[in-house]
């Protein structure tokens, strides 16, 4: 327990979310607070517990409780602490200790077992929350070891395309090549996610952590993030926890005291969807346009400048180092079916309760809309959820009993991808949403492709003549055809995708298109 | 110095990266908010690649800009989280506003605007960013008293 001379530590996170809610202008007028008061207190700069619905949420540090006020406004933060500094239960804000909310006792966070709690630049607070015991793990590890531990868990590619993490790992280690490479896909461009904002903004460590533990496991000594220009602070968030790694021994040569050498940059995207996907962003890496690669050879055999690459995502990299710290069988005893562990879903768009809910694989999309999200914001009904990010199809009602799972989902039409569910009421119209899902393809487009660069721009045309009643029935027709196209003929995701949402629309809201 | 000269500095700076095309040009618009013409030719001319693969380039990623932006740059959130929660409504506010479309300056050369699809903050929506800070839950209202 701290002892009596210790500050009170209020918390306010800093990640962008929270910023946007005002969480910085609540920061100032509580270092005034505490200045007025001539109390020894400390604002901390947390990250988000990822409950939007309640940021900016403070809490206030007594003995080993915190006690959580939120949503807080500059106005409400004079009544928040008693005049000898303690916390002020009796404010309408008061929520209780934070870590007994429902909305995280409901959850399962092992992935985001720090989010919120620790401050993302302290390499002590992540120590002291488990951080590099996986590491250290792994260095007791042979490669194959390590491959092993990680394909026992389950692991699949959080990034949307769900392939095993360990057989990619597998193909890399089993690849001859001068310099291998760990890549880091962080260019979440898919609406309704921020999963891997989260882990960059408040907990970046943890993404190191599992960069460091791939390269060990599979011969590569440099990595590389890759994160979008849209996500300012991630790369800020990241560039200084490398600095932070490195100055303590934990990336460069002899890491830990191995023999082990890992290097990690950050490289800023400029602003293309398209290099989200994995050839593409090799692309960009390399110096030219983000176009899409034919594949094989897969980025594992030859990936960046050549060599082989393990290209993986920010959740999937950053939920290895728990799988070496616990253990195999502790990730993969959650879940169900193929789908093992947890997932990192984001809850957005017109929902009550949004944010952040790392759940068991299995969970049913109606326990995640209404009893985790409270169903819409405006309180109307729900009409439909995207999910899995605009190349996901649109799910009616009839389907939300679906359970959670890669399988379950792809049985359905639809799409687990990274996690995102956006909400809509029944004010929505899905025949423009239908039409926007092409357009934003066809904006995107790397346009080395036919159906993906035509097919967009041309199926756009012909939903506008359905929907201004221009020989409905033949157009229908002709779209069908076209996302058939589409699917069948593009080279990569999106091409192939984007004519999902439109398919579901014409499939579960004929009268909307 | 010249301009040309300070791009052909931080070119030669960084041309030993891995991969030092993006990298550099992200550099010239840090020092120039915008990419001044000189670029293609002299970042070619460090890098030892033709003028069609920088401009190539150049012209790919949204991010680049060959013209000086607003003072302030002013990005909406289009993608669905945002739509969901009437961003459309919001964007045609904005525009009527400054009175300006997407991909414009305005004539005082205070704001220019821009699209974007998803700035990663869906659970708030609906979400701009102003320079590099973004607001959530935005409002005409507060839209307006941001720019005022």
């Amino acid at each position: 327990m701290p002892s009596s001379i210790s500050p009170v530590c209020i918390y306010v996170p800093s990640d962008t979310g929270a910023r946007s809610l005002g969480a910085d202008a609540v920061a100032a007028a509580l270092a005034a607070l505490v200045g007025r008061l001539g109390i020894d207190g400390e604002i901390r700069r947390n990250g988000t517990r990822g409950l939007y619905w309640l940021e900016p949420l403070v809490e206030i540090g007594t003995g080993s409780a915190r006690v959580a006020y939120g949503p807080v406004t500059p106005k409400d933060v004079a009544g928040l602490l008693n005049p000898d500094g303690s916390a002020n239960r009796k404010h309408p804000r008061c929520l209780g200790n934070v870590d007994d909310l429902e909305a995280l006792r409901l959850q399962n966070r092992l992935t985001f077992e720090r989010l919120g709690v620790t401050r993302p630049g302290s390499l002590s607070d992540y120590r002291a929350h488990g951080g590099y015991v996986g590491l250290q793990n792994a260095l007791a590890l042979s490669p194959q070891d390590i491959v092993e531990a990680v394909t026992q868990s389950g692991l699949r590619g959080r990034g949307g395309a769900a392939f095993p993490t360990g057989v990619k790992w597998r193909t890399v280690l089993e690849a001859q090549g001068r310099q291998k490479y760990v890549v880091c896909n962080a260019d979440e461009g898919d609406s309704g996610t921020f999963a891997d904002r989260l882990v960059m903004e408040c907990d970046p460590f943890a993404l190191l952590e599992g960069m460091t533990i791939a390269g060990i496991a599979t011969g590569a000594t440099k990595g590389f993030v890759y994160i979008r220009a849209e996500y300012p602070q991630s790369i800020a968030n990241v560039a200084e926890a490398i600095d932070t790694a490195t100055d303590a021994g934990l990336l460069g040569d002899d890491i830990l005291g191995s023999a082990h050498s890992f290097r990690v940059e950050v490289r800023e995207g400029a602003g293309a969807y398209i290099c989200g996907e994995e050839t593409s962003l090799l692309e960009s890496l390399e110096g030219k346009r983000g176009t899409v690669r034919f594949r094989p050879p897969l980025p594992a055999v030859k990936g960046l400048f050549g060599q082989p690459t393990v290209v993986n995502n920010v959740i999937s990299l950053a939920t290895v180092p728990i799988v070496l710290r616990e253990g195999a069988e502790h990730y993969r005893d959650c879940g169900v079916g193929r789908s093992r562990g947890t997932l990192t879903i984001q809850l957005g768009g017109n929902v009550a309760r949004g944010g952040l809910y790392e759940m068991d694989f299995g969970i049913s999309l109606r326990e995640v809309l209404y009893d985790l999200g409270g169903g819409t914001a405006s309180g109307r009904p729900i009409r439909a959820v995207q999910a899995g990010g605009p190349l996901g199809a649109l799910i009616p009602p009839k389907h939300f009993d679906t359970p959670l799972d890669y399988e379950a989902m792809q049985a359905i039409g639809g799409m687990v991808g990274h996690g995102g569910l956006v909400v809509f009421d029944d004010t929505v119209d899905l025949g423009a949403l239908a039409r926007f899902s092409l357009e934003f393809c066809a904006i995107e487009s790397c346009g080395k492709c036919t159906p993906c660069r035509i097919g967009a721009v041309r199926g756009t045309e012909v939903i506008d003549r359905i929907r201004a009643g221009v020989d409905p029935d033949a157009n229908r027709a002709l779209l069908n055809d076209l996302c058939d196209t589409m699917i069948e003929g593009s080279l990569c995701g999106l091409g192939g995708m984007a004519p999902l949402p439109v398919k579901s629309v014409l499939t579960h809201f004929p009268e909307e298109l | 110095m010249t301009r040309e000269a300070t791009i052909r500095e931080l070119a030669n700076g960084l041309a030993d990266w891995d991969g030092p095309l993006l990298p550099i040009l992200h550099a010239v618009q840090q020092e120039f908010g915008f990419l001044p013409p000189e670029t293609t030719a002299t970042v070619a001319d460090v890098l030892n690649l033709s003028l069609a693969d920088v401009h190539g380039v150049i012209t790919f990623y949204d991010y680049f800009r060959t013209k000086p932006p607003g003072r302030q740059q002013i990005r909406v959130c289009r993608s669905e989280a945002c739509q969901a929660l009437g961003s459309e409504r919001l964007a045609e506010h904005i525009q009527a506003r400054l009175n300006i479309g997407f991909h414009q300056t305005t004539p005082d050369g205070r704001f220019s605007l821009e699209p974007v699809y998803c700035l990663g903050n869906c659970a708030c929506s609906p979400a701009i960013m102003i320079d590099s800070d973004v607001h959530g839950r935005m409002t005409p209202e507060r839209f307006d008293a941001l720019v005022d």
